[in-house]
């Protein structure tokens, strides 16, 4: 009778222990440092799924629990937005009730007033700088802002603007209460913060790591995380977080370097891959004088190029690119200039247009060393340098940092820095048609309002562009989007290359995990056993 | 001595100045922008021209120059453009973490050194001063990053008997001497430590080799003084000068390595300088550099009066 009290006294303290034991992943991200975490992350798109949507809502959030379709904009603060009939500029937001801070404090139409204020107006005390800078960009838009009553807050736009829900997507609302509480202090406040959303802060070690814990009290109760505490380390070297997540240091990791992928598989690795909106591709210039003014060259140069080759020196981490976005996209369309690899049509393109391999027409495109997006920047740049003197053109590159030819890229192909320069090589984020069509095709987006850096000009394409702007309805919207992207391909716009996948290796501690088509990933989809 | 202490302060008021000039050109004459750390890289030219002016890059350099200056004086080596955190606090915890590393690796690169220098210049010529000097040859040849990669592949990777990145099990928040911190340090110290080896090992080599042709040594062993006696005033004799050599090389690896801090993730001023390059962080760039600059001065300054104290002949200016 002794021995079974024993035995049952150890079987049941074993059991309190394992239902005690906390669930922890560690996560080896690719960024230097965490990004802010007072509300708006820095460190680009890529950064909103660490410190952003895990802390953090906003009013309008996309689907990220989906894999096999691109996602959409879902409600996420906002309950439902909608356009006033009488004034198409005016869009009125239902907030949610009973969403509560993670101080305790209501979230309400107050709360996002005082948002609002804290990124767009320099005279509200709670303004900060450091976020305004991360958000001003995404949110163009915006002209005023009012609270209609406790749940309802009307924001107005400069123009109609029917693509402006988007634009919600990277505004995040941090709690006002608590920065009162820390003493109005932003600096204090990203160590204390508090906002709505599925993750709590536990500790910050500024450039080291952040844990966050389960908010079991979240709102939302389809994304309540399936851990318990999630470390983000911050790892910069590809290969150090390769060599981090074989050693046991960590259980996933964002983009493995491609050298190692057989050597993780081999250790029981899972790498996870999916359409991700980015594209590897030479933006070119058709002022006068380049000679990408002649739309045959332009053709040749996409025609001239053996995708699946790249993917082969990239280890089969990346998906042909037939367009500006990838063809599972809503913004595709029908374009009738189908991109593949056809030498011959290059070389038949290239000579009607007066140049041969004997020939050749000598261009110089500015190109960076390598740096986030740009993958595999030299290699793949040599390699299509090769493809090109193929069909008679000799490219020569200008090789800078990546943030100088951001520099370049924002002045624009008119701009004295780029004499003698007709193409850059910055890849895209496309996630938006804002993102991934307007800004580049519109013929109103040259420096410095946009960044149509070639300065391409189509009124077809304008006109196309200004009608979905003033469509409300979803489906009829991506439509016209995608006749705009169809006359972009026809046109041969840019030379578009590869679209990134966003690679993932997971130990086979990872049970679960959701890839969605976005740099958005929903950090609560990872569980363990 | 005290009139000599003052003295050398006034001197080293201009150096100061000067070095601060220094740092801050070399900081903004390099290319890039500084608005890159703030702002999404697709931001427009417009925004960008807003920012600029809010931040005051858009004013003239001496301008610039100058506001900085008088914070630096009063203590505020600025906020990070970056993060938004004050530049002194980041500067203060990467040097103690470089501090920790850098001493971790000069006592293992000691201790080695030592053995192999004494091992060579007591066997002269014999295939233990080969095997000893070879070993130290390649410690001063090897490039430091790649034998760090190779030790992270072999140790982490393959066999996974030690932790390939970081400071410890949470990061380098309350680091201390445990075994858990300690399995971290061992890699990033032992690629740290090859190059004090190396050097080290060879003046010590030499060293044994001159004492031991001394006339006192003939002396002490015609006296009949055993093998051990007399390498017990070897020891003593080697001593000062092996110190001496070490001491310099800790001031070296103080002012911490880009390479293997990267390499191994270790948050010490070598990583912070490399954030602060690729993120044109400028106030932290100008930050970290005048302060490690500053050590330098110091450190000599530090010497010049020790020395004075030691042998009052060499006294300067």
């Amino acid at each position: 009778m002794r021995v079974f009290a024993v035995i049952a006294s150890f079987v049941l303290a074993l059991w309190s222990v394992a239902a005690d034991a906390e669930s922890v992943v560690r996560y080896g991200i690719s960024l230097a440092d965490i990004p802010l975490t007072t509300g708006q992350p820095d460190r680009g798109a890529g950064a909103y799924q660490f410190t952003g949507y895990t802390i953090y809502d906003p009013l309008v959030a996309w689907e990220m629990d989906v894999a096999d379709r691109p996602g959409k904009l879902i409600p996420g603060l906002a309950t439902e937005w909608k356009v006033d009939a009488a004034d198409p500029k005016k869009w009125l937001f239902t907030l949610r009730h009973d969403v509560k801070f993670h101080d305790g404090s209501t979230f309400n139409a107050d709360a996002v007033i005082w948002n609002l204020e804290k990124v767009l107006d320099d005279k509200s005390p709670q303004y900060d700088k450091r976020q305004a800078s991360q958000v001003k960009p995404r949110l163009p838009s915006v002209a005023s802002y009012r609270k209609v009553d406790d749940y309802t807050v009307e924001i107005t736009t400069k123009d109609i603007d029917s693509f402006f829900p988007y634009q919600m997507l990277w505004f995040l609302v941090s709690s006002p209460a608590q920065y009162e509480k820390v003493g109005k202090d932003w600096d204090k406040f990203a160590s204390n913060p508090s906002g709505t959303g599925p993750f709590k802060l536990d500790k910050l070690l500024p450039r080291e790591r952040v844990e966050l814990v389960k908010n079991a009290d979240y709102w939302d109760k389809h994304r309540i995380p399936k851990v318990d505490r999630l470390i983000l380390i911050p790892m910069p070297e590809a290969l150090t977080r390769s060599n981090a997540l074989l050693a046991g240091q960590v259980d996933l990791i964002e983009t493995p370097a491609p050298d190692v992928l057989p050597r993780l598989k081999q250790a029981g690795m899972k790498i996870v891959t999916n359409v991700t909106p980015h594209v590897w591709n030479y933006h070119l210039s058709v002022l006068p004088g380049s000679p990408w003014t002649d739309v045959r060259l332009r053709k040749a140069l996409n025609l001239a190029i053996d995708r699946d080759a790249i993917l082969q020196l990239l280890n089969g981490l990346g998906k042909p690119a037939v367009g500006q976005v990838d063809p599972a996209s809503p913004w595709f369309g029908n374009p009738t200039f189908k991109i593949k690899y056809d030498l011959a049509e290059a070389k038949r393109l290239v000579k009607e247009a007066g140049y041969s391999p004997e020939k050749p027409l000598k261009a110089t495109f500015v190109i960076a060393q390598g740096g986030t997006g740009q993958m595999l920047s030299l290699p793949m740049n040599e390699f299509l340098q090769q493809s090109f003197k193929e069909i008679g053109i000799d490219i020569e590159f200008k090789v800078v940092e990546l943030e100088a030819l951001y520099t370049y890229w924002r002045k624009g192909a008119k701009d004295e820095s780029m004499a003698g320069i007709t193409a850059n090589n910055i890849a895209y984020v496309t996630s938006d048609p804002l993102l991934a069509i307007i800004r580049f095709f519109d013929s109103r987006q040259g420096a410095p309002v946009g960044v149509n850096w070639g300065y391409y000009a189509n009124p077809k394409v304008d006109a196309l562009i200004d009608e979905a702007k003033r469509t409300f309805d979803v489906k009829k919207q991506d439509e016209l989007i995608g006749q705009a992207h169809a006359l972009v391909v026809d046109d041969a716009v840019l030379v578009w290359v590869v679209h990134d996948t966003n690679p993932h290796a997971l130990s086979p501690k990872i049970k679960s995990f959701v890839q969605a088509q976005h740099w958005f990933q929903d950090l609560t989809t990872i569980g363990v056993e | 001595m005290l009139i000599y202490i003052l003295k050398r302060l006034v001197y080293v008021t201009p150096v100061a100045i000067g070095v601060s000039i220094v740092c801050f050109l070399l900081v903004h004459i390099t290319p890039g922008d500084p608005l890159s750390a703030i702002l999404p890289s697709d931001a427009t030219l417009e925004l960008q021209e807003q920012m600029r002016a809010a931040y005051g890059f858009d004013k003239p350099l001496p301008v610039q120059y100058a506001l900085w200056f008088w914070k630096v004086i009063h203590g505020d080596l600025g906020t990070s453009l970056a993060t938004g955190r004050p530049v002194a606090s980041e500067v203060g915890r990467a040097v103690s973490n470089t501090f920790i590393l850098s001493t971790t690796a000069t006592l293992i690169g000691f201790t080695f050194g030592t053995f192999f220098g004494f091992v060579a210049g007591y066997f002269r010529d014999s295939w233990l001063d080969k095997l000893a000097s070879g070993i130290s040859v390649l410690g001063v040849s090897v490039p430091h990053y790649w034998l760090g990669m190779v030790l992270v592949i072999i140790f982490s990777a393959q066999l996974g008997w030690l932790p390939p990145t970081g400071a410890g099990p949470d990061g380098s928040g309350g680091w201390r001497p445990d075994l858990e911190h300690l399995r971290y340090i061992i890699l990033p110290a032992i690629t740290m430590s090859v190059i004090p080896m190396g050097v080290i090992s060879r003046t010590v080599r030499a060293l044994v080799g001159d004492i031991l042709n001394q006339e006192f040594v003939q002396a002490l062993r015609a006296k009949g003084l055993g093998e051990y006696g007399v390498f017990k005033h070897v020891v003593t004799n080697a001593a000062p000068t092996a110190l001496a050599i070490m001491g310099l090389q800790l001031g070296y690896l103080l002012g911490g390595s880009i390479l293997i801090e990267t390499v191994f993730s270790w948050p010490g001023t070598g990583f912070l300088l490399n954030a602060a390059i690729f993120q044109r962080d400028l106030p932290l760039l100008q930050g970290t550099i005048l302060v490690l600059a500053m050590f330098f001065v110091a450190l000599n300054l530090i010497v010049d009066v020790v020395q004075t104290a030691l042998d009052p002949r060499i006294q300067r200016g």
